[in-house]
């Protein structure tokens, strides 16, 4: 169930358990990484750092990817029923996979899979990143207003996650996907639905980081000369949390992806004949004894992003809270002396942090 | 007194985010434009007999109203139609189905053996995999094996379920001819056909899951061997296994428990992918063929119904953790 398990990667630790244990990665406050320290350590995990890569590779490839079909003479509409055997299974050995058709082609259609499964990344990163954007802003907001002025804010906003837990959400965002009007945009719909679903562990890190911050000097140095509260929220305390926030980003994404590709495997997703790689594996699974490749194709592609995600997003977090790495740049010295500094600055903090930390 | 406000306020929170769950997923369902009046009136759909249907239905009032209906319907059940033909849906009614001329608890009730089946058998799983990779994974920090078990986490963690449950069913069942491919048996009827027949889907969601609970619990045992009760522990010259399991676990199991409520109580609310990939009727399946169907009292009765689980799984988390932990019982974490 990959849409309810995106939500418990992001925040390990401490999700709506009200008594949950202080002090776990990410919730961590107080913690502050500057940006070229955690370019470094991330350079230096070679896990995330091919993570990266591949991420960079996919995106190149989406941006490119009509002038490559285009070059290879090759669309993902055009159907070729040549290209097919008398069951409607391809024509040929590995799902009809020829010079002219790198990946075979579709059953029953014959259009091209290679120029299926690269126009889908269009569709996957589209609605991923389009759906994080809308989930990190909305969660950024609503994280920000309930840890800097608390009271009722803090309430109405801790209610909203408790609800948006207790929902269903995939059968949410299927049933919602059935009954919109025909005349708004699918993968407009697709980002609303999955980015408002995905923001409560967001906001839950921004608000905890938010607590921690409210009262440090420079706040309340700015406070004391007269700044407005929008300044000391968009000057003072989100540049702080910046890092956090990209980090955070970065773990949201293989999520979304993840949720359209469910909605689409189930046939609810952005509609055909938009290429869309969880679609595909939805199609194939009447036809994966025949043709295996149908299967095969879309889901390492849909596996791969989201596996390069995932390290990038990890490599991020450990960069960023380094006590959870499995091995720091200095070595397990270097690892015990940062997690001896971070354990006093948690002890530091702890008297005021456990009043705060009211959710 | 503290645990009695505590409990309180938390049996409270409870009722309000149900009250909305089910206020929201009307203002879904009925808002859009699905009438299932439309649906039942059948051919041709005279605007009179619309009215009839509508009325019938009580979807003539307002969404609102309807709402209320229905939450009166859950405690004291309610009776469709008027003059002539009456339809009753006794006490605990989470809606009518009149296509499948069945209550929705019925419904929920014939189809949540199924889901409840896949759901704990795979929660036990992934559970004990989850933890022990982790506690593994925390105590051999930075080794190879510590590695490994976190690349393993993020590469169980990347797989989407219906693509590793196909894998599983083409290599375990067509290929190797192992394990039935679909299908339930009930416990009642074989226990042994029962378990067989949920081996693949257990063994799959287990996989994926328990990558998160790898993951989790290596970064809270890894707080614990930190902490000072388990210097002081070390520093009694207790053994380093018994520091482990006795002393930080504990701990460790708090937040991992917190988790394992939510997963569970999600996941008995429909393991929608699953059941499909599966062919499973459970409580995930039916709401499909709601959507597919726009059932809109099934889906709302569903919905709610899953919502409650999620909740009231939560609650009992926090109770317990109320009865056990005597820094929550002395009101010393602030909640």
């Amino acid at each position: 169930m990959s849409l309810e398990r995106s939500d418990e990667l992001a925040a390990p630790g401490g999700t709506v358990g009200s008594t949950a244990a202080p002090g776990v990665p990410g919730g961590a406050p107080g913690r502050r990484s500057g940006r070229p320290a955690l370019w470094r350590r991330l350079a230096a995990d070679r896990f995330a750092f091919a993570g990266a890569v591949v991420v960079a590779l996919y995106v190149v490839l989406a941006l490119l990817a009509p002038l490559i079909t285009r070059a290879l003479g090759v669309d993902p509409y055009t159907y070729d029923l040549d290209a097919l055997g008398p069951s409607g299974a391809p024509a040929g050995a590995f799902g009809g996979i020829s010079a002219e058709h790198w990946f075979g082609v579709e059953p029953l259609t014959g259009r091209d899979l290679f120029a299926i499964v690269l126009m889908g990344s269009r569709t996957s990163l589209l609605v991923g990143l389009g759906a994080t954007a809308v989930s990190v802003l909305v969660g950024t907001l609503l994280g920000l207003a309930a840890g800097y002025f608390g009271g009722w804010a803090d309430w109405v906003v801790a209610r909203s996650i408790d609800v948006l837990i207790g929902l269903p959400a995939l059968i949410f965002m299927i049933a919602v996907g059935a009954v919109a009007p025909a005349w708004f945009p699918r993968t407009l719909l697709l980002v609303l639905v999955i980015g408002l679903f995905g923001w409560s562990s967001i906001a839950r890190v921004v608000r905890g980081q938010t607590l921690a911050l409210r009262n440090a000097g420079f706040v309340r140095a700015s406070r004391a000369l007269g700044a407005s509260h929008a300044h000391v929220l968009g000057r003072q305390i989100l540049p702080n949390l910046a890092a956090t926030i990209v980090v955070f980003t970065t773990i949201a994404v293989p999520g979304a992806i993840g949720s359209e590709a469910a909605l689409s495997f189930l046939g609810v997703g952005v509609p055909p004949p938009t290429p869309s790689w969880g679609r595909s594996i939805g199609n194939a699974v009447t036809w994966f004894s025949v043709d295996p490749m149908y299967l095969v194709f879309p889901g390492v592609a849909l596996f791969g992003i989201t596996l390069a995600f995932n390290a990038l997003g990890d490599g991020l977090r450990d960069a960023l809270d380094p006590r959870t790495a499995a091995l720091g740049p200095g070595g397990r010295g270097w690892a015990r002396r940062r997690q001896r500094r971070a354990e006093r600055d948690a002890r530091r903090q702890a008297g005021h942090d456990r009043k705060e930390v009211a959710a | 007194m503290r645990v009695a406000r505590f409990l309180g306020t938390r049996l409270a929170s409870v009722v309000f985010v149900l009250l909305v769950v089910s206020l929201l997923t009307y203002a879904v369902f009925v808002v859009l434009p699905a009438d299932p009046a439309q649906l039942a009136c059948g051919k041709p759909c005279t605007p009179e007999r619309l009215e009839t249907a509508r009325a019938f239905m009580q979807l003539d009032k307002s969404w609102v109203e309807q709402w209320w209906d229905f939450l009166h319907g859950v405690f004291a059940g309610r009776t469709f139609g008027g003059s002539g033909a009456t339809i009753t849906c006794p006490a605990p009614c989470l809606g009518y189905s009149f296509r499948l001329n069945t209550p929705v608890t019925e419904l929920i009730l014939n189809r949540f053996p199924v889901t409840a089946s896949i759901a704990i058998g795979a929660a036990v799983l992934w559970l004990l995999a989850g933890v022990a990779g982790g506690v593994v994974a925390a105590v051999r920090r930075g080794t190879a094996l510590d590695r490994s078990l976190m690349v393993g986490a993020i590469t169980g963690v990347s797989a989407p379920s219906y693509l590793v449950g196909l894998l599983g069913i083409l290599l375990f069942g067509f290929t190797l001819d192992m394990v039935p491919v679909s299908g339930y048996v009930p416990l009642r009827e074989s226990p042994v056909d029962w378990a067989w027949h949920l081996v693949l889907p257990w063994v799959v969601l287990a996989l994926l899951n328990a990558a998160i609970y790898t993951r989790l619990t290596r970064a809270q045992m890894l707080d614990a061997l930190g902490s000072e009760y388990v210097r002081t522990a070390r520093a009694k010259g207790i053994t380093e296994g018994r520091v482990v399991t006795r002393h930080a676990l504990r701990n460790v199991m708090i937040p991992v428990v917190t988790i394992f409520a939510l997963d569970l109580g999600a996941l008995l609310g429909g393991a929608v992918i699953t059941e499909k990939v599966f062919s499973m009727a459970g409580l995930g399946a039916l709401l499909i063929d709601a959507v597919g169907n726009t059932d809109v009292p099934v889906l709302v009765g569903v919905t709610v119904f899953t919502a409650a689980i999620v909740v009231v799984a939560n609650l009992l988390v926090d109770v317990v953790y109320t009865l056990l932990d005597p820094r929550v019982r002395q009101g010393r974490v602030a909640r």
